[in-house]
């Protein structure tokens, strides 16, 4: 606890405002779900949310019973939104893990307060990327026929193949998340249970609980695991965004056929999940009244890993130019230099103002303390990190080796829908969660409590 | 000698007044001993000697099974029940057999740990007598517990209860045992 | 056709969606059912599951190309070119391939119409038998029958019987894209008109007036084959092609120097080349007409001077002339009697146009002909036809001279009736039916019996009737079995007439030299309109602008830069007074002087297909300027029409995909082709054993012409769909075998080249490398096999082939119709929506020849199996065989110095490599 007290003294703020004790820190987050009526912004919230999810329905329903003709692909662009979407959805997914894994492993208290919506946004973003691959197939409902199993046809996955590892390493990562946001859940499930009033509350949190009673013998097991967990999670994060980078890596494509492409791609997701954190955190935390336990450091400490991150991705994108050039291979650099005086231009420099110019504003303490300028430059980067991915996937595909078969891509407003009804989605599925479970861990909470004071009065 | 009696319990407000009862009881020859707390207290388990936990283990074999089986999987697809040539490239072509046989080594190491976790912690158990502990709802809020069990050679509900009252706890109050009946 | 409307009604939309929410997340669409034509009596011969074949012939404006049909348990599905017919040597023409989609076309014409009203053939005979018609009582007076060219002896013995009977009736006829100015140009030159046969095989110096006899002259696969056999660089000889052309044709980039002009230019460059023979050299003259006066009086006898019939007759005299002098006649070029009745003035459609409007024609007979829409503006046909009392069409679809004459009676397709063609060197083929009319359909030759009144009314009588006479009653049954089993009609191509080498014509009045010109041109796939109901055709890109169907105003990029316009914007053509909005589409090489308009589109009345497609260029063609006119003015117009092409970039961007040198080059370095870092380049994988057959394929692109015969051949073979335009702009269009063309050296007139790309069957494919489910494989013949029921279209396997020959099923592009699907190959499954599709070295053809040859236990002869590409090329550009045996055709081509892989430095070992172009350019240009 002395490393923590540490921590508390070497940054500014605390990590905890206020004077808090087990019960009041219990009481206020678990009334979020127990006792607190959802306001008019919740609901309106709420309703856009379901509009958009409808919208989503609508789109893919249209979808299966046309084709994917309805969106902009074509030869030679035959990935566009679908692939886009799904790169920077996993993505997004990468900043949950990282906080609750990789920090945790790292002793970082300051996770404590943040990993639990962390978590949710990694799973509903993962849910939500997991969805457009097989949204993009030509015939949807065989999608299962990427996985083994044993079938009449005697045929099995082609093990070679990219796609067939994308299946592996999303089913893996969306399970271990699950897993790791239930296993943190556990004691907190008992808590609601505990201090439920309604009758179905009682018995929905205690069958979720599963008769979790706080024994000590428990508890050691669980912190085990807890600890397994993240440590097994801290390489899949990694692994998972390498491999949707082989996806295009593998491929002889100019633009895609790149070594760097993993670390890239995986410093991209994080920047990404960074942002998208803060884009949520700072709405989460003025809305549901939570500035004491996501404070400003928090903020200052996510924008940082944010700036981080963004500084390898420039990098990345610094290499990749240069390589093209130093490769000496001619379709590499008439791909760059289409990619920055080319048809999508620019989406290039776009990329470039939003991904390595804008984060730059965070070096500035100002900024960082500033909870609406960090949500603006978050946006931005979300913004930036899509065309990103989109810049990759259609300005590499739309000019590749043989001039005859050049081409070009214009989306749909089905492609739009497709996207719009995705974030519609995702937002729903992450307000529920909001309403119906602690978006604060208040185990750890309590024991964050009790490291950095130790006294209960 | 229990009679219908789960145990005696100790309800404390601070995890340090928690840690001295339970040294405190360990050095006065209790062996049966149970602490409920609301979060994981560290040096509890210590204090309470409880045995190293096997979860690693299990977790450990979990994965090395998860990443076995998917080798072996790609490896007798590719190349005993369906060769084919995909690509000009080899039957056995291990490199691109790896990214799978990681991420399966993962899941299987995983769902062990968690699933072993909950094995080895009898859960899912919904009806337990501790439940019935008057006040047991605030374990997982802001109390400390420590339960003396009937079992123990030393209990004596009378002079266990006048020992514990010397700990200065919040409160004493006994846990019937007609929860584990009922639960079985 | 497939055309999704762009925007979706709300009602569509909601269906569309009730259907798929109830259809769930279960299978939402079934593979589409394919449909039989029911089978009851087996001909002869016939083995179910095998395909006979039955020689007949297809006619184009009256000149018989000779054919193959493939029939599969008595449907008509797939048409080769005749090895046996003169016009063919086992080739075709891509409109050929296409018309089998016309014979199955559900939109043709299924039953009498009177006034537009569905009427029967009982009350039709009723009509045109009716005694109180007043001609039959006056010898034929106010009777007129309009036809296009008649070249069948049947059909013209029919004609002289009927006007034997009916003296004062008289026959029209009528060919949008006809050949007046050859027999008029022969008249001059000769004194009568004749038909002239070339023999570019035996030409060293051939120069092109504006001739495209690659692809419009009759006879073009002939020509075609016989040009390209001229020019085998490894022959060591090679002949040499001048070209002087407005519009870039096929001709014009087969030249080794082409030089754009004005379409009235010609006539100058004729008379210059005219004029230097004797030896008059200045050096004011161009370089091309220096080159090519030079040239031509070093090959005296071996050079071949021609003009192609958008040419007025005096430069066709001039010609001959020219041939003469150079003591061509009889070498390069001869002369036979055309065979056909040369339509004096007075029979032309002028006339009848004429006598129209003067009332004199009572009763007119329309053959197989579309007046309305084709005729010259000026004859105003619409309003002299309703001055015609009795008006009947006799055609295959209800077109617009159908929607306007009083009766339209359905025609038999070729393919469903008897009767006789003649080929463009007299070799005459005997058409017999492949199937019953599927329509109802009666022929020409029908109507004629019924006019006449003759004792029998069926075609089949007609015909036989006239090879009686011609056969003799002895061996009649004998010589008729031959000649339709074999055919062509032995012994029946015409002699050469004796010419004696004619003086110089009298110089014909100059052009005005400063004037724009319209120059009109068949369309090169729908011809002149009349097969605007094709898909396959429609969908065909145009050789040289890859735009698909729609025509546009074809100008050169200076003319595009006077006016301010760019592709796709709107302008206006006015001449002498008549006025025309089109696009504009920019095509490098054209002459500045001239505005080119293909004919063929703008048609009302051609089905769903056809219809409101492109622009009328006949709305601004005059009887008097038939193929070009002077005082043309352009006007830029608001707005836009979008074009469809498949083909946005023609530079290379200096990536050697078409790998070309000069003659002169190749002889000092054969291998110019061949690069040091794709010669044996390592691999990290141990070879997959290929014994057993091989199956490799190379593409000569010396010897290519860009027809895009193989891509419709392949269409009709693998049952590839048609898109339709707006999926076309969308950049889906299906076409396993594209052929691309790239431009080199200066944009004002740069040089093209060719490139048919078909898969490239890469023995390290990456497509097969990254598809998850197996559906992209390797066979073990080395063929790259796509596997359509297992494909779930990740369409990964497209993004990664660098060749892009990879084709996907956006949405269901297959139609389900009986007819279409009766059409249909059977060997080849039909592709569903959302499938991966692809070349697979017709797979359906090789199979079989392999089983039957295990089945005698021997192994596939070189050229047993021959893929629809490589059957139908003119100018066997494609070698298809067995890499495995040593004896094989293709494996010689592979071992020739100009072999290179297309992109071989990827590694992707591919097994269709081409053959690097060789171009005998004139030496003063080398140096």
């Amino acid at each position: 606890m002395s490393d923590a007290s540490q921590a508390m003294t070497a940054a500014g703020s605390p990590l905890l405002r206020g004077a808090y004790t087990y019960a009041s820190i219990t009481d206020k987050i678990a009334d979020l779900v127990l006792a607190r009526r959802s306001g008019r912004a919740f609901w309106t919230a709420l309703l856009i949310a379901g509009a958009f999810t409808l919208l989503f329905i609508v789109a893919v329903s249209y979808l299966f019973a046309t084709g994917v003709g309805i969106w902009g692909v074509n030869e030679p662009v035959a990935w566009a939104f679908a692939i886009t979407n799904f790169v920077w959805w996993v993505g997004i997914g990468h900043a949950g893990t990282f906080i609750s894994a990789i920090l945790l492993l790292l002793r970082q208290q300051w996770r404590t307060s943040i990993n639990r919506f962390a978590e949710a946004m990694t799973i509903f973003a993962v849910a939500m990327a997991g969805v457009m691959p097989i949204l993009h197939l030509g015939r949807p409902w065989f999608f299962y026929w990427l996985v083994p199993y044993p079938n009449v046809m005697h045929l099995w996955p082609q093990w070679r193949s990219p796609l067939v590892w994308d299946i592996f390493a999303i089913a893996t990562y969306i399970i271990v998340s699950i897993l790791f946001w239930y296993a943190g859940l556990l004691p907190d499930l008992a808590t609601l249970r505990d201090r439920a009033r309604r009758r179905w509350q009682q018995v929905g949190y205690g069958l979720l609980a599963l008769g979790w009673r706080g024994d000590a013998r428990h508890w050691q097991r669980y912190d085990t695991t807890y600890l397994l967990l993240a440590g097994l999670a801290t390489p899949l994060v990694i692994s998972v965004h390498s491999v949707v980078s082989l996806d295009f890596s593998i491929a002889n494509l100019p633009g895609w056929h790149s070594t760097i492409f993993p670390p890239y791609f995986v410093a991209g997701a994080l920047f990404s999940g960074f942002a998208m954190a803060l884009t949520l955190a700072i709405p989460l935390r003025a809305i549901f009244g939570l500035q004491d336990f996501i404070t400003p450091r928090h903020l200052a400490n996510m924008a940082k890993l944010l700036l981080a991150c963004g500084l390898v991705v420039s990098y990345s994108y610094a290499v990749e130019i240069f390589t093209a050039f130093y490769s000496g291979d001619r379709f590499e650099s008439a791909m760059v230099i289409d990619r920055m005086r080319g048809d999508y231009a620019w989406i290039y420099w776009l990329v470039i103002c939003c991904n390595v110019l804008v984060p730059q504003l965070v070096w500035l303490r100002a900024i960082r303390s500033s909870p609406l300028a960090l949500f603006v430059i978050a946006a931005l980067v979300n913004v930036g990190m899509w065309l990103e991915r989109f810049m990759i996937i259609v300005t590499s595909l739309h000019r590749d080796f043989l001039p005859s078969s050049w081409g070009h891509f214009t989306p749909t407003f089905w492609d739009w829908a497709t996207l719009a009804g995705s974030l519609g989605t995702f937002a729903l599925l992450f307000l529920l969660f909001v309403r119906f479970l602690p978006v604060i861990s208040m185990s750890e909470m309590r024991r964050l409590n009790e490291e950095s004071r130790g006294i209960d009065r | 000698m229990s009679s219908g009696n789960y145990g005696l319990m100790a309800e404390f407000g601070s995890t340090e007044a928690l840690l001295a009862a339970v040294h405190a009881a360990r050095a006065h020859g209790y062996r049966h001993l149970e602490a409920y707390t609301p979060f994981s207290v560290p040096g509890l388990p210590e204090a309470l000697e409880l045995p190293r936990d096997r979860v690693a283990l299990i977790t450990l074999l979990g994965g090395l099974f998860g990443g076995a089986g998917a080798f072996f999987m790609q490896w007798y697809a590719a190349v005993i029940d369906y060769p084919i040539n995909s690509g000009g490239r080899p039957l056995n072509s291990w490199p691109a057999f790896i990214p799978a046989t990681f991420e399966l080594a993962v899941l299987g190491a995983a769902l062990a740990g968690f699933g072993g976790m909950l094995v080895l912690n009898g859960l899912p158990r919904l009806r337990h007598p501790v439940f019935d502990t008057p006040d047991f709802h605030l374990a997982s809020r802001n109390r400390f517990f420590l339960c003396v069990r009937a079992e123990d050679p030393l209990f004596d509900s009378e002079r266990t209860r006048a020992w514990l009252a010397t700990l200065a706890p919040v409160g004493i109050v006994q846990t019937p045992a007609t929860g584990t009946e009922r639960a079985r | 056709m497939f055309d999704l409307p762009p925007v979706i009604d709300r009602r569509e939309c909601m269906k569309l969606m009730g259907a798929a929410l109830a259809l769930g997340s279960s299978s939402c669409a079934r593979p589409p059912l394919e449909q039989m034509v029911p089978y009851l009596s087996t001909p002869e011969g016939m083995v179910p599951g095998e395909p006979l074949f039955f020689a007949t012939a297809l006619t184009r404006a009256g000149y018989a190309h000779g054919v193959l049909i493939e029939s599969n348990s008595g449907r008509p599905t797939k048409i080769e070119g005749n090895p046996a017919h003169p016009a063919s040597l086992g080739a075709t023409g891509a409109i050929e391939q296409g018309r089998i989609l016309e014979l199955w076309d559900p939109e043709r014409s299924r039953a009498p119409l009177d006034r537009g009203q569905i009427s029967s053939w009982a009350s039709f005979n009723a009509t045109l038998l009716d005694p109180a018609a007043p001609w039959r009582r006056s010898e034929g007076e106010g009777l007129r029958i309009l036809s296009g060219r008649v070249s069948s002896p049947t059909l013209l013995a029919q004609r002289q019987r009927l006007l034997e009977r009916y003296p004062h009736a008289r026959w029209h006829e009528h060919e949008p894209a006809g050949r007046e100015s050859v027999y008029a140009g022969t008249q001059i030159a000769f004194g009568r008109p004749l038909e002239p046969l070339f023999h570019f095989d035996r030409a060293a110096i051939i120069v092109s007036l504006d001739a495209d006899f690659l692809a419009e002259e009759p006879g073009q696969v002939r020509y075609a084959r016989e040009f390209a056999a001229g020019r085998r660089p490894e022959r060591g000889t090679m002949s040499r092609l001048y070209v002087a052309e407005c519009m870039p044709s096929l001709t014009g980039v087969a030249a080794d120097e082409r030089m754009p002009c004005r379409p009235s230019e010609v006539a100058t460059i004729a008379q210059q080349i005219a004029a230097r023979l004797d030896g008059s050299t200045d050096d004011r003259a161009h370089p091309w007409l220096r080159a090519v006066v030079a040239d031509l009086r070093a090959n005296r006898g071996r050079s071949l001077v021609l003009a192609g019939a958008g040419q007025p007759a005096h430069v066709h005299a001039l010609t001959h002339y020219i041939n003469g002098a150079l003591g061509n006649l009889g070498s390069t070029v001869e002369f036979i009697a055309p065979g056909v009745q040369a339509s004096s003035e007075d029979e032309s459609i002028a006339a009848l146009a004429r006598d129209m409007h003067l009332g004199r024609v009572d009763t007119l007979l329309i053959l197989d002909s579309n007046p309305l829409y084709d005729a010259p503006a000026d004859l105003e046909f619409a309003s002299v036809l309703e001055r015609v009392r009795l008006s009947v069409h006799h055609g295959l679809y209800v077109d617009e001279t159908a929607q306007a004459c009083r009766w339209h009676a359905p025609a038999a397709h070729e393919l469903e009736a008897w009767s006789d063609a003649r080929a463009f060197d007299g070799t005459i083929t005997l058409q017999q039916p492949l199937i019953a009319p599927l329509y109802g359909g009666r022929s020409a030759h029908e109507l004629l019996g019924l006019l006449s009144e003759e004792r029998s009314m069926s075609a089949h009588d007609a015909v036989r009737a006239t090879w009686l006479q011609r056969f003799g009653a002895a061996d009649f049954a004998e010589r008729w079995r031959a000649a339709l089993r074999l055919g062509v009609v032995e012994g029946t191509a015409a002699r050469a007439e004796l010419v004696s080498a004619p003086t110089l014509p009298p110089p014909p009045d100059a052009a005005p030299a400063d004037s724009l010109e319209l120059l009109f041109r068949p369309d090169p796939t729908l011809w002149d309109g009349r097969y605007a109901p094709i898909a396959w055709l429609q969908e065909l890109p145009k050789p040289l602008t890859q735009l698909t169907w729609d025509n546009a105003a074809l100008i050169s990029a200076q003319l595009a830069a006077q006016l301010g316009v760019r592709n796709e914007e709107l302008i206006e053509l006015s001449i002498g007074g008549r006025r025309l909005a089109a696009p504009v589409w920019i095509v490098p090489g054209h002459a500045p002087g001239a505005v080119t308009l293909h004919l063929g589109y703008g048609r009302t009345r051609a089905g769903p297909v056809g219809s409101n497609r492109g622009i009328n260029a006949y709305a601004l063609r005059t009887s008097g300027a038939p193929w070009y006119a002077h005082g043309l003015s352009l006007r830029k117009l608001p707005g836009r029409r979008s074009l469809a092409t498949v083909q946005h970039h023609h530079r290379m961007e200096g990536r050697e995909i078409v790998r070309s040198a000069t003659l002169a080059t190749f002889r000092e370095r054969p291998d110019f082709a061949q690069r040091e870092s794709e010669r044996q380049q390592p691999s990290l994988y141990p070879p997959f054993p290929a014994t057993g057959y091989a199956w490799g394929m190379s593409i000569d692109l010396s010897a290519c012409i860009g027809c895009g015969a193989c891509t419709i051949a392949c269409q009709a073979e693998n049952n590839i769909p048609t898109v339709g335009k707006e999926e076309v702009l969308r950049g889906r269009e299906m076409h396993w075998i594209r052929v691309d063309r790239y431009e080199e050296s200066d944009a004002a007139a740069p040089r093209s080249h060719f490139q048919p790309v078909p898969c490239m069957q890469c023995e390290h494919a990456p497509c097969e490398l990254v598809c998850p489910v197996e559906a992209s494989v390797h066979d073990t013949e080395g063929i790259n096999v796509q596997v359509y029921n297992r494909c779930v279209g990740t369409r990964f396997c497209s993004n990664n082939c660098p060749y892009k020959v990879r084709r996907f099923n956006f949405f269901q592009y297959s139609r389900d119709e009986p007819h279409l699907n009766a059409q249909r190959n059977p060997q080849v499954t039909v592709r569903m929506r959302g499938v991966m599709e692809k070349c697979n070295y017709c797979l359906q053809r090789i199979i079989p020849a392999r089983i039957s040859a295990d089945r005698d236990k021997r192994r596939l002869h070189d050229g047993e199996v021959v893929t629809a590409c490589q059957a139908v090329c003119p100018t066997q550009a494609i070698v298809f065989g067995d890499l495995n045996d040593p004896a094989s055709a293709v494996r010689a081509a592979k071992a020739s110095a100009r072999s290179y892989a297309l992109l071989g430095e990827l590694n992707t070992r591919p097994r269709t490599t081409y053959l690097a172009k060789v171009v005998n350019e004139p030496q003063e240009r080398e140096a």
